[in-house]
C-alpha cells in the first residue's frame, strides 16, 4: 500500500508503485480534472503540486509519492476561488480547455516562488505548459492579473 | 472673289467629310423578329454556340451578381462610368428575342445594335469582328435555344455628356478599329492560326491584358503588354511577363483548361471566371492552339521547366532547415525541466539552479543521468516533493541533449564525451533508487 494524502484526504493505494501518479490520480481516485495529454512530461496538461511544487504526474511513479501532500486542480480552492483561477474566468482564458487545469496549477505554484514575475519569467516558467489552442496571450496576461490579486492590487491584466 | 471662293471650299469640304461622317457612322434599323420567323439549330450548332459563348465567357459580363443567367445589368465599372451589360436572353422585349441573326451578327461584327445605335467598347466587338459568320451563329443559336428568356430591363448608363452620345461611338470605331474576320497568317502553323483566331476574337484576352489609350483603346503596339483590370493586375503575355518560368505552350493549355498552372499562379481575381465559367470548355485541340499561339508570343524555351535553376532554388529554399534542432537540449529543458527548475533574481529554496549544481560539474556526468534518468523521490533530496522520472519519457539522445546543454550553456564547462552512450549504459542498469 502506498499513503498520501490528496486535498488533505488520506489514501491509500494498492497499486504497483511505478505506476504513473496521474493514472492513480484519475482511476483510483477518481479525480478527472488532472488531465493526460502526451504522456512524457513535455505538455504540463498532468499538472499537479506535490509538496507545493508543480509535478508532472503523467512520469512521477505513484511510490515516489508515498508520504507527500498532493494538490490537485480540485483542491486548488475548495470554491474554486483561487486567484488564478478568478483570473482565468475573467479574462476567459481557456478556449477548449484540455490543458487549463495544468496551466492553473502551474500558474499558482509558480505564483508563490515569483510573486511579482515579468513577462520573460512567465514565459520561462510557463513554456513547459502546451496549449493547442494557443491561448498563450490570454494566459499570460491571466498570470500578471492574478500575481497582482496575490499582492493585493487590482489591474486589468 | 478668292476669299469666299476658298471659304466655300472649305465649307463644301466640311460638309463632305460631315456627310461621309453621317454615312459612315449610320445604321438602319432592321426589322424585328417575330416568334414565327425564330430559325431553329441543330443540337451540333447549339452545342458549339455553348462552347464559344463559354470562350466568351459572355456569361460573366452579362449576369448581375445574384441575377439570371445572360439577364444583363452587371455593371462595368470603366474609367468614363458605369456601364451596365445588355439582356442577352430571348426575351423578345427587353432581349434579343426580337433580334435576327442578321442583327445578331451585325451587333457582333460591327458594334450596332438592332436599332442601329453604336453599342459601346465594353462590348469588345473589336475583338469578336474577327470571328467567322459561322461561330457567331452558332451562339446566337445557343442563345436562343438554350437560355431562359428574362424580362429584365437594361439600366441607364451612367456616363457624362457627350460619352453618352452614341454617335460618336462611330468616331471611336474609325480610330481604333480594325473590322474584319481573321486573316490567317500562311507563314504560321495551322494551330498557330487556331489559336490566334481564338485569342483576338471570342476569347479577347486582349481586352484585360492589353493596356488601353486615354480613349479606351487597346494599344496596338503594345499587345498584351499587361494592364490593370477591376483592381487587379492582368500580367503581360509577353517576354516582359515576370514568372521566372517562362510561360510554355504546355502550361498555358494546362491554366486555361483547369485554372492552374504548375510553375505559375492560379486563376484568381477577374481571371477565375475567365477559365472556371468559360475557356475550360473548350476541346483539348483548342486549348492547345490558344498555348501554342501565346506561348509563342513568350518565346519559351523548349527545355524542362523541372531542371530550371529558379525551380530548385525554391524547392530547396522552401525545405525545413535542419539546423534548427541543434538546440534540442535547451529546448527540451524549456519544456520539460523549467517549469519547475526557475529561479528569477534569487534562488528559491528546493529550485537547485543547474549552472552551480554538482551534479553539472562533475568531470563524470553520471549522477545527473541517474536524476534524469528515474527522478528524485519524497523520501530524498528536499523532503516531500519530487523530481518526475524521464526514464519512458526521453530517448537516450535526448536525456544527452539536455545534460550537454547544462553542461556547456549553462555552467560554462567542457563537453562531456560519448553523453549518449553514456546514458544508454546507465539506463541499462535499471532504476537505481
Amino acid at each position: 500500500m502506498i499513503d498520501f494524502t490528496v486535498n488533505g484526504r488520506n489514501v491509500s493505494v494498492d497499486v504497483e508503485a511505478d505506476t504513473p501518479l496521474l493514472w492513480v490520480i484519475r482511476d483510483t481516485i477518481d479525480l478527472t480534472g488532472t488531465k493526460y495529454g502526451c504522456g512524457i512530461g513535455m505538455c504540463g496538461a498532468c499538472t499537479v503540486h506535490v509538496g507545493g511544487r508543480a509535478t508532472r504526474s503523467c512520469i512521477t511513479p505513484v511510490g515516489d509519492v508515498a508520504g507527500t501532500e498532493i494538490t490537485t486542480i480540485e483542491g486548488l480552492d475548495p470554491a474554486g476561488n483561487h486567484p488564478v483561477q478568478q483570473a482565468w474566468r475573467h479574462l476567459r482564458v481557456p478556449q477548449c480547455g484540455y490543458c487549463q487545469s495544468g496551466q492553473i496549477m502551474q500558474a499558482a505554484a509558480f505564483l508563490k516562488d515569483i510573486p511579482s514575475p515579468t513577462d520573460d519569467d512567465i514565459d520561462a516558467v510557463m513554456t513547459g505548459n502546451l496549449c493547442r489552442c494557443m491561448t498563450y496571450l490570454r494566459i499570460r496576461a491571466a498570470v500578471r492579473e492574478a500575481a497582482a490579486a496575490l499582492r493585493g492590487e487590482t489591474t486589468n491584466g | 472673289m478668292n476669299f469666299k471662293f476658298w471659304l466655300s471650299i472649305v465649307v463644301a469640304a466640311a460638309v463632305v467629310a460631315l456627310a461621309g461622317f453621317g454615312v459612315y457612322a449610320y445604321h438602319p434599323s432592321l426589322p424585328a423578329m417575330s416568334a414565327a420567323e425564330r430559325p431553329s439549330f441543330s443540337p451540333e450548332v447549339i452545342e458549339k454556340g455553348r462552347i464559344l459563348a463559354a470562350a466568351g465567357y459572355c456569361a460573366t459580363c452579362h449576369t448581375a451578381v445574384g441575377g439570371k443567367p445572360y439577364a444583363g445589368n452587371y455593371p462595368m465599372e470603366t474609367g468614363f462610368g458605369t456601364i451596365y451589360a445588355s439582356n442577352i436572353t430571348p426575351d423578345p422585349e427587353t432581349g434579343l428575342g426580337s433580334w435576327s441573326p442578321a442583327a445578331f451578327r451585325r451587333a457582333m461584327h460591327d458594334g450596332v445594335d438592332r436599332e442601329g445605335a453604336h453599342l459601346l467598347p465594353a462590348f469588345p466587338f473589336d475583338h469578336f469582328t474577327k470571328m467567322s459568320d459561322e461561330d457567331v451563329d452558332a451562339i446566337y443559336a445557343f442563345l436562343m435555344a438554350k437560355v431562359a428568356p428574362v424580362r429584365e430591363t437594361t439600366k441607364d448608363n451612367a456616363l457624362p455628356f457627350p460619352l453618352n452620345q452614341r454617335v460618336l461611338q462611330a468616331g471611336w470605331k474609325l480610330l481604333f478599329v480594325d473590322f474584319g474576320r481573321y486573316r490567317p497568317d500562311p507563314g504560321k502553323s495551322e494551330q498557330w492560326n487556331r489559336g490566334a483566331y481564338l485569342v483576338e476574337g471570342v476569347t479577347h484576352c486582349g481586352a484585360c491584358h492589353t493596356p488601353r489609350n486615354l480613349l479606351g483603346a487597346e494599344k496596338k503596339g503594345e499587345a498584351f503588354a499587361g494592364a490593370a483590370i477591376d483592381r487587379w493586375i492582368a500580367p503581360a503575355l509577353t517576354a516582359d511577363n515576370p514568372s521566372v518560368v517562362p510561360w510554355s505552350a504546355a502550361e498555358f493549355t494546362r491554366y486555361l483548361g483547369t485554372g492552374a498552372g504548375v510553375y505559375h499562379g492560379i486563376a484568381a481575381g477577374p481571371m477565375g471566371p475567365v477559365v472556371h465559367a468559360g475557356l475550360r470548355e473548350l476541346p483539348k485541340s483548342d486549348l492547345e492552339a490558344i498555348g501554342a499561339y501565346l506561348g509563342a508570343g513568350i518565346g519559351a524555351p523548349a527545355t524542362d521547366p523541372a531542371a530550371n535553376p529558379a525551380v530548385l532554388a525554391s524547392l530547396k529554399a522552401g525545405r525545413p532547415d535542419p539546423t534548427y534542432r541543434k538546440d534540442l537540449g535547451e529546448r527540451l529543458y524549456a519544456t520539460a525541466c523549467a517549469a519547475c527548475h526557475y529561479n528569477a533574481s534569487r534562488i528559491v529554496e528546493g529550485r537547485p539552479e543547474l549552472a552551480i549544481n554538482s551534479s553539472t560539474r562533475l568531470a563524470d556526468p553520471t549522477n545527473l543521468i541517474h536524476v534524469i534518468l528515474d527522478g528524485v523521490d519524497a523520501k530524498n533530496g528536499m523532503g516531500g516533493v519530487v523530481m518526475p522520472a524521464f526514464r519512458h519519457a526521453l530517448s537516450d539522445a535526448e536525456i544527452a541533449a539536455v545534460a550537454a546543454y547544462l553542461r556547456e550553456k549553462r555552467a560554462n564547462l567542457a563537453p562531456w564525451p560519448d553523453l549518449a552512450a553514456q546514458v544508454a549504459r546507465i539506463r541499462a542498469e535499471g532504476a537505481g533508487h
